[in-house]
């Protein structure tokens, strides 16, 4: 219990993982609190890379975290700035109206 | 014994704030909770001994993304209370799917599975321990990892341009000044003079 080891990291990236997961689901409608979803679980996955790489004191898996971090916050600027196009084009958000690719 | 405190605190802040991000009715509380989990995740990285990502953590997210979250929850002007309809339409499929998740990854996470791993050790890369944390990630970056460190930046540079492209526009009814046209003119085309007669208008 008092002893903090790997798999009590990786409980907790689990367990974000999964709430950016249920973000996902349960707010269909609205886009920003998915984006914010997705940022979760790219949290957690962080989590588990820098968890693993002090458990096998291996500084690889915080280089490949910071990446992720990258990728992120790039994923971020790109996301948001297609929210604000679609938001001056349609005056809305709402995910259900997002169909005129009709993909 | 304070480390298990302080394990217990983060973690307990971070999945609680994750919860209210993502069940918070205002998105502006949800940003700001998604400020306080990234802040407890930096206490994590801090636990495990990973300095300078606990830092770039608080620099990225709550100096950069959260804050750009913030300006466009705040710039969009939606009826956020009809965005919430279909919240609990949703959630007996989410809280399934949810918890199979759950349940898979912490089958994973506590099962005997891991025992293997734990005896394996260090691979060869193990810094010396004398270096600090961003020492030895220094090391490494620019070392082993100099390309794709170089090819972060861009896609750093990449994002930039794309999101200054994709929320650019030309307004009508803006006056500018234009640098060409203003050094282009001469006088004999902008100013002409006139014999006026004495007793007699233009």
């Amino acid at each position: 219990m008092f002893e903090i080891g790997l798999s009590h990291y990786l409980s907790v990236a689990a367990i974000l993982f999964t709430l950016g997961i249920l973000g996902i689901f349960i707010n269909r409608k609205n886009v920003i609190v998915i984006l914010m979803s997705v940022e979760l679980m790219l949290l957690a996955v962080n989590i588990n890379l820098v968890a693993f790489s002090s458990h096998l004191n291996d500084m690889v898996g915080q280089v490949f975290a910071m990446f992720v971090l990258t990728v992120a916050a790039a994923e971020a600027a790109i996301g948001l700035a297609i929210l604000m196009v679609y938001f001056r084009n349609r005056g809305s958000i709402a995910v259900e109206d997002i169909n005129m690719m009709k993909g | 014994m304070i480390q298990a405190l302080a394990f217990y605190m983060f973690a307990l802040i971070t999945v609680a704030s994750a919860v209210m991000v993502i069940s918070a009715r205002n998105p502006v509380h949800s940003v700001l909770f998604l400020i306080l989990a990234f802040f407890n995740a930096a206490g994590l990285f801090v636990l495990l001994g990973a300095e300078f990502l606990a830092m770039i953590l608080v620099l990225v997210y709550v100096g950069a993304v959260a804050v750009l979250f913030l300006f466009v929850v705040m710039m969009l002007d939606i009826n956020f209370v009809e965005l919430r309809q279909g919240f609990l339409q949703y959630l007996p499929l989410g809280g399934i799917i949810g918890l199979l998740m759950l349940a898979e990854l912490l089958v994973v996470v506590v099962g005997p599975a891991l025992t293997p791993l734990a005896a394996a050790g260090g691979s060869a890369l193990a810094p010396p321990a004398a270096l600090t944390n961003t020492e030895a990630l220094g090391v490494l970056i620019y070392t082993h990892y100099i390309y794709l460190f170089q090819a972060a930046g861009m896609i750093l540079l990449v994002a930039m341009i794309g999101a200054i492209v994709l929320t650019h526009r030309t307004r009508k009814g803006v006056r500018k000044q234009r640098i060409a046209d203003q050094i282009a003119r001469r006088a004999e085309e902008t100013i002409e003079l006139v014999k006026v007669e004495p007793g007699k208008g233009i």
